[in-house]
């Protein structure tokens, strides 16, 4: 029951057009990101590099860096230490409320986010919290979280208790059955659940725009200036972000391949 | 080994129950609380009254909510017709091919949807990057397309399309070649296979997806904003001008309330109904 070629080829070609059409609006922000003019209009008519150096001198602009990238380091780090014990209670350990706690981490999933990070804005206001770039950090978290308990708990799902059966019967105790043999088989999961939660935090901007109090990240300083009073540096931070994600993506996929021909070869000698 | 199963699965769970308690069902609390507070209080010491419940109905908030939902129902309707053959060919068809897709999807997740969006402001608007070049071109243009329902549609089926299409893979997955190709020997056609075998038995994904993709766009606001220009104001739009210029965080508040519980009742009613362990791929 294979489909025929003609549907294969067409199927091939609409996955293509699909990545196409999902990459369409970087390719204007990235031509409209090096358009010397001022107010925008296609087709460019010259080229400058000038509102890149613009940028990289612009104070407000390495402020959003620089807050962007703590929000987005601490989040990633406490995601991956509690994703690692989430999955654990999600998928490995037979407990009683297993099923119920599976259903609580979605629900933050399945919801709208400004909504959440209305709540919490009333929420810190009640007990006498005043919003700053931290506060992100909680919102960004109460999303973060589940998403990456959840990459970890697919790991978690496929590995085999009798490992763990096997240290405990030999005689290991709880701490020295996590530390040598759940957390390294798990790492490949938490390693990915800390990339996403760094990107994931890193572009979001409904939980920042109501978190950060007087403080700003990059999405939202984006968002203010997209929504009213645009400036040419708009598409040029844009493409900044961008960028940064993907060199990002970039590291992490290369440093996986080192470590596996590393790997290889070690075995190969062996 | 039951018994320390139990132990452990409790204390590995409390740190993200411990989050989600404190940064999570707390604030819902606060903000059902904040919504019976009289009208313009910034604290919950008053008496309660259900004044920002009555303002929903009186002043047409129940418009931007209806709004809403209908452009969130007719994206996910969207999503659904073009996401299926795409599903279908990821978890059928492609092979290798179906990693690339997967990664230039996820790709695409971890930009802003802010700049996404903005990027196709810049794509269609008049002078954009189609419009500027067909008009240089042949001398024709087109007026802008931005600014009206249709275009937010188009923006929440262009942001929500992961949320849909990945459940959906994963559900066509789940069905099992042998029961396609039996039906087929059986002489079932295309349509009877599609209706009485993918369809039932693609269920969980279809259901996973077009829940989330609901949800999600019900409670969109970049969407509108960017891309609609305000032509019409979503109910996410009314909660945070009531929060902002508005300065009434009660309103706010029960806006927030009533689309918490359409949500968060849909939520619920889906996510009882799916079983994690089968969809995730538990082994025992």
């Amino acid at each position: 029951m294979n489909p025929s070629r003609s549907t294969r080829i067409a199927l091939y070609v609409y996955g293509i057009a699909t990545i196409f059409f999902l990459y369409v609006p970087l390719l204007s922000v990235g031509f409209a990101s090096v358009s010397k003019a001022r107010y925008l209009s296609f087709p460019i008519k010259r080229y400058s590099t000038k509102w890149y150096g613009d940028a990289l001198q612009s104070e407000t602009v390495r402020d959003l860096l620089v807050t962007s990238l703590k929000v987005a380091v601490i989040v990633t780090v406490i995601s991956m230490v509690v994703a690692f014990f989430g999955a654990l209670a999600f998928a490995r350990y037979n407990w009683r409320y297993r099923t119920l706690f599976q259903k609580l981490i979605l629900l933050p999933i399945f919801f709208p986010q400004t909504v959440l990070g209305l709540a919490l804005l009333m929420w810190f206001n009640s007990v006498g919290i005043i919003p700053t770039w931290k506060t992100a950090i909680v919102a960004h978290l109460v999303w973060i979280a589940p998403i990456a308990t959840l990459i970890v708990a697919i790991r978690a799902y496929s590995f085999d208790p009798a490992l763990e059966e096997a240290a405990r019967d030999m005689g290991a105790s709880t701490m020295t059955i996590l530390r040598e043999i759940t957390l390294p088989l798990l790492m490949p999961g938490i390693i990915s659940a800390g990339l996403f939660a760094f990107l994931l935090s890193w572009g979001n901007f409904p939980l920042s725009l109501f978190t950060t109090g007087a403080d700003s990240t990059l999405p939202e300083w984006l968002y203010a200036k997209m929504v009213s009073g645009y400036s040419p540096l708009v598409p040029t931070l844009g493409v900044m972000s961008v960028v940064g994600s993907f060199l990002l993506i970039l590291l992490a996929f290369s440093l996986n391949w080192l470590i596996r021909s590393v790997r290889e070869s070690r075995s190969a000698e062996n | 080994m039951e018994r320390i199963d139990r132990k452990l699965g409790l204390l590995s769970a409390l740190p993200l129950a411990a989050i989600l308690a404190l940064s999570f069902l707390a604030p819902l609390v606060v903000v059902a609380l904040f919504s019976i507070m009289p009208p313009k209080v910034f604290d919950l010491a008053h008496m309660p009254n259900f004044a920002a419940y009555s303002v929903f109905f009186d002043q047409g908030y129940y418009k931007s909510l209806l709004w809403s939902l209908g452009m969130a129902l007719i994206s996910t309707l969207i999503l659904f017709v073009i996401c299926w053959p795409l599903a279908y060919g990821m978890a059928k068809v492609f092979g290798r091919f179906s990693l690339i897709l997967t990664i230039a999807v996820v790709m695409s997740l971890f930009v802003s949807e802010n700049i996404r969006l903005f990027g196709w402001v810049l794509t269609l608007m008049k002078g954009g990057l189609i419009e500027g070049h067909l008009r240089a071109w042949t001398g024709v243009g087109y007026d802008s397309p931005l600014y009206n329902t249709g275009i937010i549609i188009f923006g929440l089926v262009y942001v929500y399309l992961p949320f849909m299409l990945f459940p959906l893979a994963q559900g066509i997955s789940m069905v099992p070649d042998d029961t396609r190709q039996a039906a087929a020997d059986l002489g079932a056609t295309r349509w009877q296979i599609l209706r009485q075998i993918d369809l039932p038995l693609a269920a969980p994904g279809i259901m996973v997806g077009s829940l989330l993709s609901f949800v999600l766009a019900a409670g969109a606001l970049a969407e509108s904003k960017i891309l609609g220009g305000q032509a019409v104001i979503v109910i996410a739009d009314d909660i945070e001008t009531a929060f902002t210029f508005g300065q009434n965080w009660p309103l706010g508040a029960a806006l927030s309330v009533i689309l918490i519980i359409i949500i968060g009742g849909l939520a619920i009613l889906g996510v009882n109904r799916i079983d994690l362990d089968a969809i995730m791929g538990r082994k025992r």
